[in-house]
């Protein structure tokens, strides 16, 4: 076996025997990436040196007996997520050459766990986007059929993990952008209710919907990488101060007394694959037949996710990325002289047209006059969707969906169609409108070998009974011990 | 038709607090360019605000000094617009859930006083600074100001006259300056006014087309540009024409002011709830904890030096406007308790020399202490009330204690009888003609008598013993 073929808890287990070292470890997968780099593109930046020193330093703590479940792990960051002295791009070309003199918060709780990071990996532009195609900086593949996009927008992560190009990726999810990529690359991905992870070093897309969260090989490793990123954060005044629980000792097996809702409204979508609804079902069944109680519940509001998604996102967007104006850092129009010009053509140049659009519907949405019409509203059907969540929670403990109406499409088959691309996130969206913690486990693969995820999801500060339910499925099934040929 | 002008006033009061509204960054002063700048104040990728608590404590003081409705949930808003200042693309501020509301002010204007009413208080983070090269294509930024915490107090469309407006602005700089949150400095830009002005026929109650003032960046120039707005409306309107909303720039060098319509008025600021701060909580308890903190307002310590110290109402308003001028009386009261006198002397002599040296009532050469002891001195008769004035310039040159200067001058007034009735002897002998005149009717020749006597005591000889014994002489 290849030692990039491991888990984070494999690898941690024989680092701690030390029958590996670290340096070995990160060389494995460092040479994975040169092999099939080319091929998935999931990386925009390979920081190979500083990863060797990095391995370099957790063999020394290692022999010390300085280990956390962490130390000597090779990662890869989205390309979205602040990393001191090395290049974080938002796979915009507006920030093509920008490297923060600063960690995100989560950078330093990794870096003080000694993890490895491997490098910075590919997204769609300022994760706006389902399928990473509107990455600003290159194209990702689905490890699984390299003509499918990989999901997006943490599809850099989800592509790299599936290929073993790293061994667990830290994404963001603002719609679905950790979930959807997961279920279409055959992952675990979690994204955690907001203000579990502090955003501190995460760059804006929709400051209250974005969420840090893990893509990994399966529950197991997921646990491990919550209890590495969870945890309040005074430099985030929207991290919620409450313990985390340590979530590897919710992996044991029994679902007895475990209530699982089935939306009703899922169900009856327009646009749900056939496949995807046998294999969401099947699950129901595995998941029932370990013990847990389904019962049907209704999220009446359901319907009205995705527009009200399409204002608020697209709004708090317009305003977080008026910083990039040429003048302080990142791209500028060195031949404009006047500034209102500077201004177009840096943004004009800088930004690729999903940005762009998003930024003028945001633009739109928050202008004199529609501001009542649009955001207003919006905020006001995003209440009534928590509160739809709220009282479903009130007769179980996780609901299960599927993630995505369908399985990886094909490249260039959506990018033409804005509004069919934005529908891939009906399942996923609503649960960052509640900003509580949904799940993407793998649940089956298409007819054509594509991977098809579950979704599970939970009710707020309760990711332990998700990475529970999670983690019975996942031992009563072996969908993630599958992997892509390359 | 007679017009009457309706001027509400909006003032950005910098906090006084040692860092900045949303990051650690120094707030101080004429530090190198960008020298107080971290990635948060400077809008970097992914960086978040975390509110200042103290500028919220200092808003809550002024709310309550203000009579103002705290908001116990307030929000913060984006003000979204581009300018090389603004490093986010927006500005902090707080738009539709304001921290205080519904408050007022009482101001006194000559002989009557009123009640202006405070629409509205909020919190905001300033701009940087901007300066242009004049010789190159070139403007440089200093974000240093940038996130420095500002207080926005808009009053209600409640003045009437420009001198109604300069003293509701003297009343408030005075209650920030009495609350310690803001210098309130107009000149260096502490304490900044803007005033959105109109006309309307007396006896009417609806509100005419407004005009926005903004560079008023003294209280000379708030009276000078009010004035001349109210005057530019009013000519409009006698020709027939219309007032425009707009926005004037007032020049203090031209004395008039113009239109910055264009780009300036077609902001669409596109405000909404800034979803990186969450809601602002203010419970009760805070409230009356920042309430225990307030010091005695100008209002209430006016009206107990009117009747604690039996001053006029006048007095009572000059040692009231500044807190370290009433700390400065009430200190002089301690050593000297004549009210009225040691208000004559503040008044006039002290605040004559301060205002000759620009220099503020800290900064006074005369402490409270020395100022008092020289009005006891001619109280107990050591020095007499012109030698007092010639100690007096001696403490303001060498800040030294009067009873030092008396003592090294030998300046101690003479009250020894017998002493001046000898050179008053010898007066009256040197001017015998003098004296055949006075006793022949001519009793104004006392003056002259008076003043010999002074020459030749070196003004040192008690007045009254003077006048006494040559009354006596002299009528023999
Ligand atoms: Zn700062």
């Amino acid at each position: 076996m290849n030692l990039y073929e491991l888990t984070i808890h494999e690898a941690h287990n024989l680092l701690k025997s030390r029958e590996i070292s670290s340096q070995e470890l990160t060389k494995s997968v460092l040479d994975r990436v040169e092999s099939v780099e080319p091929r998935v593109g999931s990386y925009i930046t390979v920081a190979g040196e500083t990863a060797m020193t990095q391995a370099e330093l957790a063999d020394k703590a290692i022999a010390k007996g300085n280990i956390t479940h962490l130390t000597g792990i090779p990662l890869a960051i989205k390309d979205l997520i602040c990393t001191k002295d090395l290049r974080t791009t938002c796979a915009s070309k507006i920030l093509e050459n920008f490297v923060p003199p600063y960690d995100a918060f989560v950078i330093k709780k990794l870096k003080k766990a000694g993890a490895v990071i491997v490098g910075k990996v590919n997204m769609d532009e300022f994760a706006m986007g389902s399928s990473t195609e509107h990455s600003g900086i290159k194209l990702t593949n689905n490890p699984w059929d390299l003509s499918y996009i990989p999901g997006g927008s943490s599809g850099g992560s989800a592509a790299a993990v599936a290929a073993d190009m790293c061994l667990g990726s830290l994404g963001s999810d603002t719609g679905g952008s950790i979930r959807q990529p997961a279920s279409y690359c055959g992952v675990v991905g979690m994204k955690p209710t907001y203000g579990r992870v502090s955003r501190f070093g995460l760059v804006a897309f929709a400051s209250s919907l974005d969420q840090i969260g893990p893509l990994t090989k399966n529950v197991t490793d997921c646990a491990v990488l919550m209890n590495a990123i969870s945890g309040y954060d005074a430099g985030d005044s929207t991290s919620v101060p409450m313990d985390v629980p340590d979530y590897t000792t919710f992996l044991e097996k029994g679902l007895k007394g475990v209530k699982i809702g089935i939306p009703r409204e899922y169900n009856a979508l327009s646009g749900l694959d056939a496949e995807v609804s046998e294999a969401v079902k099947n699950a129901v069944k595995t998941i029932e037949g370990i013990g847990a109680e389904c019962v049907e519940v209704s999220l009446p509001h359901s319907e009205y996710a995705v527009a009200a998604y399409y204002v608020i996102a697209p709004s708090e967007a317009s305003s977080n990325l008026a910083r990039y104006d040429g003048v302080k850092y990142g791209l500028r129009d060195k031949n404009k002289n006047d500034l209102i010009e500077m201004y177009k053509s840096t943004r004009s140049m800088g930004f690729g047209s999903e940005v762009k659009r998003r930024i003028i519907i945001g633009t739109y949405c928050l202008s004199a006059g529609y501001y009542d019409a649009y955001y207003r509203k919006a905020s006001q059907v995003r209440t009534l969707i928590t509160e739809d969540f709220k009282k479903a929670f009130k007769s179980c403990d996780v609901l299960l969906s599927p993630v995505a109406p369908t399985p990886a499409f094909k490249t260039g088959e959506r990018t033409e169609d804005p509004l069919k691309m934005y529908l891939s996130d009906i399942f996923t969206l609503s649960a960052n409108l509640a900003g509580i913690p949904g799940m993407s486990v793998p649940c089956g693969f298409s007819s054509q070998g594509l991977p098809i995820g579950l979704q599970i999801i939970g009710k707020h500060f309760n990711e332990e009974k998700m990475i529970k339910v999670a983690y019975n499925f996942e031992q009563a099934t072996d969908f993630h011990n599958k992997k892509p040929v390359l | 038709m007679e017009f009457e002008p309706v001027i509400g006033l909006e003032v950005h009061a910098q906090l006084k607090t040692d860092t900045k509204i949303f990051c650690n960054c120094s707030t101080s002063f004429g530090a190198p360019p960008n020298t107080h700048t971290c990635p948060v104040c400077l809008g970097m990728p992914g960086m978040l605000p975390v509110l200042n608590k103290k500028v919220v404590e200092y808003t809550i003081k002024m709310a309550l000094a203000t009579n103002c409705k705290i908001e116990h949930k307030s929000r913060f808003a984006r003000k979204n617009y581009f300018y090389p200042d603004l490093p986010k693309g927006y500005q902090i501020s707080q738009y539709e859930f304001p921290i205080a509301q519904f408050g007022y002010i009482d101001i006194e204007v000559g002989d009557y006083s009123k009640r202006v009413g405070i629409t509205r208080i909020h919190m905001e983070e300033d701009a940087g600074k901007l300066s242009h090269d004049p010789g190159r294509p070139i403007s440089l930024v200093d974000f240093n100001r940038t996130g420095v915490p500002l207080m926005e107090i808009v009053s209600e469309p409640d003045i009437r006259s420009p001198e109604e407006a300069g003293n509701y602005l003297r009343q408030m700089r005075s209650i920030v300056r009495y609350l310690g949150i803001c210098d309130g400095n107009m000149e260096e830009g502490s304490f900044r006014c803007d005033a959105n002005v109109s006309i309307r026929a007396i006896g009417t109650e609806q509100f005419g087309t407004r005009a926005e003032l903004k560079n008023l960046n003294s209280f000379k120039h708030v009276e000078k540009a009010l004035h001349y707005e109210i005057n530019r409306q009013k000519e409009i309107v006698f020709h027939g024409g219309k007032v425009v909303q707009e926005t004037r720039l007032w020049d203090p060098v031209a004395n008039s002011s113009k239109s910055m319509r264009g780009k300036e008025e077609a902001h669409d600021y596109r405000y909404f709830p800034d979803p990186d701060l969450l809601p602002l909580i203010i419970d009760e308890n805070w409230i009356d904890a920042v309430r225990k903190t307030l010091p005695e307002l100008p209002a209430e310590k006016k009206k107990r030096f009117i009747t604690e110290y039996g001053l006029p109402s006048y007095d009572a308003d000059v040692l009231t406007a500044s807190l370290a001028t009433a700390n400065y009386f009430e200190d002089c009261l301690k050593i000297f308790p004549g009210s009225k006198t040691v208000s004559n002397w503040i008044m006039g002599s002290l605040m004559g020399l301060l205002n000759a040296e620009g220099k503020t009532i800290e900064q006074s050469p005369i402490s409270s202490q020395n100022l008092a002891q020289l009005l006891r001195l001619i109280k107990e008769g050591v020095i007499s009330g012109k030698i007092a004035k010639v100690i007096f310039e001696d403490m303001a040159k060498t800040e030294r204690a009067p009873d030092k200067i008396v003592k090294e001058k030998g300046l101690v007034q003479v009250t020894d009888v017998s002493a001046i009735e000898k050179i008053i002897l010898k007066v009256l002998a040197d001017n015998a003609k003098e004296v055949d005149d006075y006793r022949n009717g001519k009793t104004k020749l006392l003056g002259f008598f008076v003043g010999q006597v002074m020459k030749n005591t070196k003004g040192k000889a008690n007045p009254k013993i003077v006048n006494d014994v040559l009354k006596e002489k002299l009528g023999k």
